[in-house]
């Protein structure tokens, strides 16, 4: 009888064991073999990974910006968490976009990422906000510098 | 008695957890085969289904091997109306010489202005909006123009794939095939022809690399880059492969002539490409298309001059090519295709412009319409200028005015009826370079004023 128990138990353990390593490493395979890792890194050539971006990082290459800053310098700017709650929503958005092939061409930046992108300007160049005409109240930097990134 | 109740428990439990575990699976399943496909679409630009060689003219064999490309080149078949361009289905009744159950509307109807300009010339017989490049071979087998003139096989030149049949009319020479197709009668030229402009007009077979086909273009652009100082030019050596965007639709919208006996298709562009300079060129020549039924004057016919035209204006000179705005890039999956459906950039606002201009749909329409009015209100000034002129050289030519000068009256006459059609026949209104299609009208209601002074009595 404790046998037979003990043998139940046994095949429901490996069930589950089943259940959860199957996803598990097949969602790791596809993790692996879209390079998921790359998104985690600072490397400009993980945002061409679905081609879709390939004009905005040829017009970075080209712009003044591209010595000091990549993309995630001014994208996904701010502290740890910051950066990476950027990434991850982004990154959600995007894959979204992409898989359902559902997405305004040519792209364009979504309010809050502008923000997020001024908040790098910002970030760096805070000296210049106390000069004229950078006073006035206009809010997005890139209204008047829209080549110093992207030429 | 227990255990069993403990066990159907355990394992029902397990049932939710299979259910969504299997669910994850195959989300994941369809995600990597998805990220595979696209993966896929990156490596393989196309699959080559069947061999293309330099004598397949049919689109469709090449769009079995670019199904992307060839199913929008076959869309060129829509007929939408832009405000000022594009053609609306106008239902016809087929008859004997015209089978067509569908024509575009009649220009001659929307201003009959135009039956006074062209009086005498078969153009004023029969004039649509011009439909898009699927109906290029169609329209001209059956316009009425055909009936009231004999054509020669040079119009064959830009209304059918004609790469392959002067390949094979010259025995492998082009230029040999061009001058024969040239001088057969249409009605005979016509029996050589198959397809309106193919794939294979703009594209080399195996590499896809674009490549001008069409002699004239290649003789004509020779001779402007030597009016500029550049000797020797061959455009399918030298030009770069932005400048090849713009040279492959060159080849035909341009303004031209038949030369000489042999009715040889040759572009004016000798002394330069603006329209002042074409016309002092067919001066020099002595040409003339016809001779005006009214006046008598040895008149000019302009041709859509688009090349010409968007030569001179702020998208050439920052190196944007006609393919940019009227076929612009496109994505399917991770393709990124140039869209063979060849249209005004009017109904593809979003790829065409916005690629570079960061404003909203209206504003950009707003804008090149309000060019575009801007020219036809000229457009309509210098019309009415050279109507009046007309009707003036009439009414003198039956009192007693002095031959030399109803000869220059004539004389302005064709200037301005040619500086006006240049811009008139161009398919831009005026948006291709505004401010030379507003020179050109001034130009143009400048000799039409000049002429009416030359036949008006003076003052006293």
């Amino acid at each position: 009888m404790l046998k037979r128990a003990r043998t139940w138990l046994n095949v429901l353990t490996a069930l589950w064991i089943l259940l959860i390593s199957v996803p598990v490493g097949l969602g790791a395979f596809t993790f692996v073999y879209a390079k998921g890792y790359s998104y985690l890194s600072n490397d400009p050539a993980a945002c061409i990974n679905c081609h879709v971006m390939r004009d905005q990082y040829d017009s970075w290459k080209r712009s003044s910006h591209h010595t000091v800053a990549v993309c995630n310098d001014c994208h996904t700017p701010g502290r740890l968490h910051e950066k990476y709650y950027g990434k991850a929503i982004n990154g959600w958005w995007h894959s979204v976009a992409f898989t359902t092939q559902n997405f305004h061409e040519p792209i364009r930046i979504k309010p809050a990422n502008l923000e997020r992108a001024n908040k790098a300007c910002v970030g760096c160049h805070s000296q210049i906000l106390s000069s004229a005409p950078h006073t006035l109240n206009e809010r997005s930097c890139v209204r008047c510098h829209s080549t110093v990134g992207h030429l | 008695m227990n255990k069993p109740i403990v066990k159907h428990k355990r394992f029902r439990r397990l049932i939710p957890a299979l259910v969504l575990s299997a669910a994850i699976v195959a989300l994941i399943a369809a995600l990597t085969l998805n990220i595979f496909e696209r993966k896929g679409e990156e490596r393989n630009p196309y699959f080559k289904v069947v061999e293309l060689t330099d004598s397949t003219d049919d689109p469709a064999i090449w769009g079995r091997n670019f199904p992307l490309q060839y199913d929008a080149y076959r869309r060129t078949t829509d007929q939408v109306r832009t405000r000022f361009g594009g053609s609306e289905a106008i239902p016809h009744t087929p008859t004997d010489v015209d089978p067509r159950s569908v024509v575009a509307q009649s220009r001659l109807e929307e201003d009959p202005r135009l039956k006074i300009m062209w009086a005498g010339y078969a153009f004023s017989h029969d004039f649509r909006e011009e439909r898009g490049h699927a109906y290029m071979f169609e329209d001209q087998l059956y316009t009425e123009r055909q009936r009231v003139v004999q054509q020669p096989g040079t119009c064959l030149n830009c209304h059918a794939s004609t790469y392959v049949p002067m390949m094979s009319l010259g025995g492998g020479d082009l230029k040999k095939g061009f001058d024969a197709l040239n001088k057969l009668p249409y009605s005979e030229a016509k029996n050589h022809v198959k397809h309106p402009v193919s794939c294979i007009d703009c594209h080399a077979p195996d590499t896809m690399k674009l490549r001008v086909t069409r002699p004239a273009f290649i003789e004509g652009l020779r001779v402007a880059k030597a009016a500029e100082g550049i000797q020797n030019y061959d455009v399918n050596k030298m030009a770069t492969h932005q400048e090849m965007r713009t040279f492959a639709c060159a080849q035909c919208h341009v303004e031209y002539y038949f030369k000489g006996p042999e009715k040889t298709l040759t572009f004016p562009w000798h002394k330069g490409l603006t329209a002042d300079r074409i016309l002092s060129y067919y001066d020099e020549q002595k040409f003339k298309d016809w001779v005006h039924k009214d006046t008598g004057a040895p008149a000019l016919k302009a041709q859509h001059p688009e090349f010409e035209m968007w030569s001179q204006g702020i998208h050439a000179r920052s190196g944007v090519s006609c393919t940019d705005c009227h076929m612009p890039f496109k994505r399917e999956g991770a393709f990124k295709i140039t869209d063979h459906h060849v249209r005004s950039p009017m109904l593809n606002v979003n790829r065409s412009c916005q690629t570079c201009h960061r404003w909203t749909e209206e504003e950009l329409k707003g804008r090149v319409e309000t060019i575009q009015s801007r020219t036809f209100d000229m457009r309509n000034t210098a019309m009415n200028a050279l109507v009046e002129l007309i009707g003036d050289i009439k009414a003198a030519q039956s009192k007693n005015v002095a031959p030399e000068k109803l000869e220059a009256a004539r004389e302005q006459q064709r200037r301005a009826q040619f500086l006006l059609d240049f811009v008139e026949a161009e398919n831009s209104t005026g948006f291709h370079a505004p401010q030379e299609a507003m020179r050109v009208l001034g130009l143009s209601i400048e000799h039409s004023r000049k002429g009416q002074l030359h036949i008006r009595e003076p003052i006293k």
